[in-house]
């Protein structure tokens, strides 16, 4: 059906501004399918901002986003989410007065095909939706090894286990590209292979196209296929990582000192 | 002793009357975090459809139907024409606009169908059922009654229902719910469309109570202690506050009434949700703010 050689998202020459603050200049980079693209850069880069144009959440000033081959001037997040591109945020934000077992749920509303009679009266197939969207979430759960937390309240578990609960949302309805924002912030150093090893077996196994921003250079190398260097909106590099990691505009405008750790 | 529990169990009943209306306002301040002055239009507007459509000999489950359909028409109209073009706007820009929407309703509502006080009679006796030597008015028990099943009929539709899992979760964190593909124009339909039936329900109890008027619209200034104590996002809490409103106002008349030269109730549900304020501004069962830094 799709020809191997489309990648799954394009951007083409995106800006962004607020209030006549550039955000974003004229970006441009393209994420292949089945990869793993790592955007990286200084605080404000606009990293995020980026993220939020490709789910909708923010208007681009100029240029394209070719998802799938469709061109779009912008997106609107429902569009966004039901073609397929699931999102994780930062600082999680999950639905915290609920069970993880409901907020896995939420996470497949794309897929409901319930006219608003059948959910309210829950008809037979109300229930029946119900049912598989139960198993499915259970079968996710059980993927994160998340199965004996299911009946938990989500705000009451610890940081760690929650960023897994938001990855189980935003994977669990099988979405086309997944955007996410710093998943690994916050966290400490066994918590944070711990999440890395999860969206590398997701991207492997599963075949998850996944866009990420992550501060620990160290994970970004080891996991990325595919490593944007953003700096004050712009692009500074595009390429795998070892060329990146020996790229001197990023290592003068970002890892700095850093290289010598990253290089042994 | 006996004084005391009639004076307490009929406040707590009449208590479920201002729970009703305040419920209408939970609904919509928890989905889409706008305080909806329109609410006590749109009960009016339910109420003097209802008499109106009797009063034209339309059988009264006919007239229900109908004015539940011209409700939720209404509900889809103002997330469409209102809601929509003004998300992301500030609160207070909201609640401007549903200001504007009441004045709005009321007037098309009574340059249709009049402004003069009509009866509503809804077929349920005001007669007094004693327990032991205690007076209970029947109409208040069914009022109750109807307060309650709502109640729990609500509850179950968000707690139950897949539509109530998605209604929480949009009310929890908009621009999560609508990353996941919620559609949350529909749900705002919907829970405007639910608050109105629950607006129609409390406008035909008040409206039978005191007859359909302009004045109607405003049993929405007694929500507010109501909300204030109960908390703007629980449904049990606005049950809780409208109990201890009811109960509280009774109690107050009865017993510091003598010494205060009577004429309580007026006010004393303000003074006690001004008290609230003070101890417990998130009320009983609101959600308290934590701002992060």
């Amino acid at each position: 059906m799709t020809t191997p050689a489309r990648p799954a998202l394009q951007v083409k020459n995106v800006s962004l501004s607020f209030k006549g603050v550039k955000a974003i200049s004229d970006l441009s980079f393209q994420v292949e399918a089945r990869e793993i693209c790592a955007l990286i850069g200084p605080n404000g880069a606009g990293k995020s901002s980026l993220l939020n144009i490709l789910n909708g959440v923010y208007v681009p000033d100029a240029g394209d986003i070719i998802f799938e081959g469709e061109h779009f001037r912008r997106m609107e997040p429902l569009e966004a989410a039901r073609r397929g591109i699931g999102r994780g945020f930062q600082n999680n934000a999950l639905f915290s007065g609920m069970s993880v077992i409901d907020n896995v749920i939420t996470g497949l509303s794309r897929h409901s095909r319930l006219t608003l009679v059948e959910e309210m009266f829950r008809l037979p197939r109300a229930r029946n939706e119900e049912r598989r969207f139960r198993e499915r979430a259970h079968e996710v759960l059980r993927l994160f090894g998340l199965d004996r937390h299911a009946a938990t309240i989500v705000g009451t578990l610890p940081y760690g286990v929650q960023k897994k609960v938001e990855l189980a949302r935003a994977v669990v309805a099988e979405p086309r590209l997944v955007l996410l924002d710093e998943p690994l912030a916050g966290m400490n150093a066994a918590e944070k292979q711990e999440i890395a090893t999860v969206i590398g077996r997701l991207n492997r196994d599963l075949g998850l196209t996944i866009v990420l921003i992550e501060h620990d250079i160290g994970i970004v190398l080891e996991l990325a296929h595919h490593v944007v260097v953003l700096d004050y909106g712009r692009k500074l590099a595009d390429g795998p990582p070892e060329t990146i990691r020996d790229n001197p505009d990023v290592i003068a405008a970002y890892l700095g000192s850093e290289r010598t750790e990253i290089a042994a | 002793m006996s004084m005391f529990l009639e004076t307490l169990i009929g406040g707590l009943l009449a208590g479920t009357m201002y729970s009703l209306v305040a419920i209408g306002f939970v609904l919509i301040y928890k989905a889409s975090g706008v305080f909806n002055y329109a609410q006590g239009s749109i009960l009016l507007f339910g109420a003097l459809t209802f008499v109106s459509l009797t009063g034209q000999g339309v059988p009264a489950p006919v007239a229900i139907a109908i004015t539940i359909a011209l409700l939720v028409l209404m509900a889809i109209a103002i997330e469409k024409l209102l809601l929509r073009p003004l998300t992301n706007r500030s609160p207070m820009t909201l609640f401007m606009a549903t200001l504007g929407l009441s004045y709005l309703i009321e007037a098309v509502a009574q340059g249709i169908m009049g402004s003069q006080v009509r009866a509503l009679d809804l077929g349920i006796d005001d007669l007094p059922i004693f327990v032991g030597d205690i007076m209970i008015s029947q109409f208040d028990l069914i009022a109750a009654g109807v307060a309650l099943a709502l109640g729990i009929g609500l509850s179950l539709l968000f707690n139950r229902t897949r539509i109530g899992i998605q209604l929480r979760g949009v009310a929890d964190d908009t621009r999560a719910a609508l990353s996941l593909g919620i559609d949350i124009n529909r749900i705002w339909q919907i829970v405007w469309a639910v608050a109105g039936v629950v607006g129609l329900v409390a406008g035909l109890l008040w409206g039978a109570r005191q007859g359909v008027q302009f004045s109607l619209s405003l049993v929405v200034l007694k929500a507010l202690p109501v909300l204030i104590i109960g908390g703007f996002t629980s449904i049990a809490g606005a049950i809780v506050g409208g109990l201890v409103v009811g109960a509280g106002e009774s109690l107050a008349e009865t017993y510091l009434g003598p010494f205060l030269g009577g004429g309580i109730t007026p006010w004393f549900a303000y003074a006690l949700a001004l008290v609230f304020l003070f101890i417990r501004p998130a009320g009983l069962f609101g959600e308290r703010q934590i701002e992060r830094v």
